[in-house]
């Protein structure tokens, strides 16, 4: 297409607005990405480097600030350290230069595994609940269905750190306090009304004659419902499922009142690496960095259906 | 393959009364078509035969089986969706072959009828393709191809066409009643079109408002409408009606419309005097310039081999379908003759036919 033709297009943009476009996309880009390269440029910094003002964009990497993030070390006489054998690790080498030595794994790897599990136990719950929840909203005349939707959203009309104290007490009578299964289900209770709206949306936009058309070939409304509803919903399914998990992932109140041994996640341990010997800003960097991964991963994985949730209905099917 | 009993259905949303009281049989290997403007209950009808919708009261038999209250999945029949329903995540040979893995054949003999069942509908060529992709006419077949690979007792069929063009719809109405004579499957098809109706069907049944109207084979509704809905609802264009106040007596060959005597079939009952309709089909009335009924051209509409001359007379403008080799001017007087055989009468007040020798067969509904 020429670019006469295109400037008289009612429906192309012309190459110059296209332009512009583009650069106010990198430029917001640009903006966002800065915080977490500089996330990631600390991870990578000395100690001293990543407190030096000005601050140096320059620099030698190390992987010190990782060493650090999974190990606990313990200060040592150059005398002893001297003693010892030949490092066998990376993490060796640049701790004895700090006249340490490695006295075993920290806490990060446990607390991140409980991040994964209670954020996507959690998610995985929230969805299923609620894509079954959405399905009966969605085609059954469900008495008083308008006042339970909105009793369900009511549910985040206030912040849920607003309820923590009972939650508190009630986790500590039902021992459920500081246990994954507790936080899977805080998370979930939470999730599953953002679930059953959104799911509910995308449920009513999947047109009913095709269970009615799998029950007439001869299946039950709930095979009907497994081999012909789920197949179409996968795109709100995964953009319900990004949702979900970004808050179970990021949550922090919570997590930090009623965690603090075995189910603690990562973001209320995170903070913790500060106080231990100095403020360790590469050892937090890095923790930070490996945290952003899973959610990187995961939604770069459904990034297809997401996008295709995002244009949902603007398509006659 | 089996019959169809429909005894006293009702169904009731609410208090809106969708279908009243309906009784009707669709014997073994026919085509009934359920007609009537959208909303006048035939869908929810056909629904309720299916077991998509459970009726409020009434049976429902199928080969002589009750099925009012069976599941959808237990009645083995088959239905083909307005909008097809073809599943967007299977491609065209598991959407045909979809009914019978529920019945768990062996996947050998779902992949030798589903290529029999192709076969049959020309299909064979796009068994591999997506059904997204598809136009409208193969989607039709493939639609069909999912309801007739099961060979079930019978097919309900929701407006199939409703959403092809014009040109592609008369192809399929060919096919479908092809089909039809080929496999014989009793069919009950929902249509708001009187052509699809009139061309395909064995039996029709005209719906209004919840109440089967009339029904019949397509020549009796035609030429015997038994209420004037029907007779308004059914030709194009419709009936025409010429409104007058008289009473009528068993036994009269003929009515008085403005003064003049017309022949009309024997009447077979009494009536005290009321306003009546006289029912002429377009295609019934002649011109003659020695009739005394007159009428002057208001204007025509010429259609090839034949013209739709509208005439206004004292009881109201009549629309006259005749040769087409004859000009009109706008305004000219014209003499008006009627075929006496084909007339019906019509009680204004109910709506419905007055017995007469052209009526004394018809079966109301």
């Amino acid at each position: 297409m020429s670019s006469v033709t295109s400037a008289h297009s009612v429906v192309e943009p012309s190459p110059t607005s296209k332009r512009i476009a583009g650069a106010i996309v990198m430029l917001y880009a640009l903006i966002t990405l800065i915080p977490l390269a500089w996330i990631f440029l600390t991870s990578i910094k000395s100690p001293p480097d990543s407190i030096s003002y000005p601050p140096k964009v320059v620099f030698t990497p190390t992987l010190e600030g990782y060493c650090n993030l999974l190990t606990t070390r313990t200060r040592q006489t150059p005398e002893y350290i001297a003693s010892l054998p030949a490092p066998t690790s990376t993490c060796d080498e640049v701790t004895r230069k700090r006249n340490m030595v490695i006295a075993g794994p920290s806490n990060f790897l446990p607390r991140f595994a409980n991040s994964l599990v209670i954020a996507f136990g959690s998610t995985f719950l929230a969805v299923s609940l609620g894509t079954l929840a959405a399905y009966g909203f969605s085609r059954f005349r469900v008495p008083l269905a308008e006042d339970l939707l909105f009793f369900i959203l009511s549910t985040r009309m206030m912040p849920p750190i607003a309820v923590a104290i009972p939650i508190y007490l009630m986790y500590r009578e039902l021992g459920l306090s500081d246990t994954a299964l507790g936080m899977i289900l805080l998370y979930t209770a939470v999730n599953v009304s953002l679930a059953v709206w959104l799911l509910k949306g995308f449920i009513n936009e999947i047109p009913r004659e095709y269970e009615e058309a799998a029950m007439i070939d001869g299946y039950t409304r709930l095979q009907a419902f497994w081999k012909v509803v789920l197949p179409q919903a996968t795109t709100g399914i995964a953009a319900t499922a990004i949702f979900c998990l970004i808050f179970a992932w990021n949550e922090y109140a919570f997590a930090a009142l009623l965690t603090s041994g075995e189910a603690q996640t990562a973001p209320p341990f995170i903070p913790t690496i500060i106080g231990e010997g100095g403020q360790d800003w590469p050892a937090v960097a890095a923790g930070t960095t490996i945290f952003l991964i899973p959610i990187l991963v995961f939604t770069i994985l459904l990034r297809k259906q997401l996008l295709r949730g995002i244009t949902f209905g603007a398509v006659r099917k | 393959m089996a019959d169809i009993r429909i005894e006293n259905l009702r169904k009731q949303f609410g208090s809106f009364v969708a279908v009243e009281d309906s009784s009707f049989t669709i014997h073994d290997g026919e085509f009934l078509a359920l007609l009537g403007p959208s909303g006048c209950g035939k869908t929810t009808t056909l629904r309720m035969i299916a077991g998509l919708e459970l009726p409020t009261s009434g049976k429902i038999y199928l080969d002589g089986e009750d099925v009012t209250f069976n599941r959808a999945s237990a009645r083995d029949i088959a239905f083909v969706f307005q909008l097809f329903a073809l599943y967007p995540h299977m491609n065209v040979r598991k959407n045909i072959g979809f009914p019978l893995l529920s019945q768990r054949m062996p996947k050998a003999e779902i992949r030798k009828r589903v290529e029999e069942t192709a076969r049959l509908l020309q299909i064979g060529h796009i068994l591999n393709r997506s059904v997204s992709g598809l136009a409208g006419g193969d989607r039709q077949r493939v639609a069909l191809g999912r309801a007739i690979v099961r060979r079930p007792k019978c097919f309900l069929m929701d407006e199939p066409l409703g959403t092809l063009d014009a040109e592609f719809r008369e192809v399929m109405v060919h096919e479908l009643r092809e089909l039809h004579n080929r496999i014989h499957a009793t069919t009950v098809y929902v249509t708001h079109d009187q052509h699809e109706a009139m061309a395909m069907a064995d039996k029709i049944a005209v719906m209004n408002h919840g109440v089967i109207e009339q029904f019949g084979t397509p020549q009796e509704i035609y030429s015997k409408p038994a209420t004037m809905y029907v007779a308004d609802f059914i030709g194009s264009p419709p009936m025409n009606f010429m409104r007058f106040i008289s009473g009528l007596q068993r036994g009269a060959r003929s009515v008085s419309l403005e003064g003049v005597d017309v022949s009309v079939p024997m009447v077979h009952q009494d009536l005290a005097e009321t306003e009546l309709a006289l029912g002429v089909r377009p295609e019934h009335i002649r011109f003659s310039d020695t009739s005394p009924l007159r009428g002057a051209v208001y204007g025509s509409e010429y259609l090839g081999t034949n013209q739709v001359v509208a005439i206004e007379t004292s009881s109201g403008v009549i629309k006259a379908r005749v040769p087409a080799n004859r000009n009109f001017r706008i305004g000219e007087t014209v003499g008006l003759e009627f075929n006496p055989a084909k007339l019906s009468l019509f009680d204004c007040k109910s709506g419905r036919a007055v017995a007469s020798a052209l009526y004394s067969e018809v079966g109301h509904g």
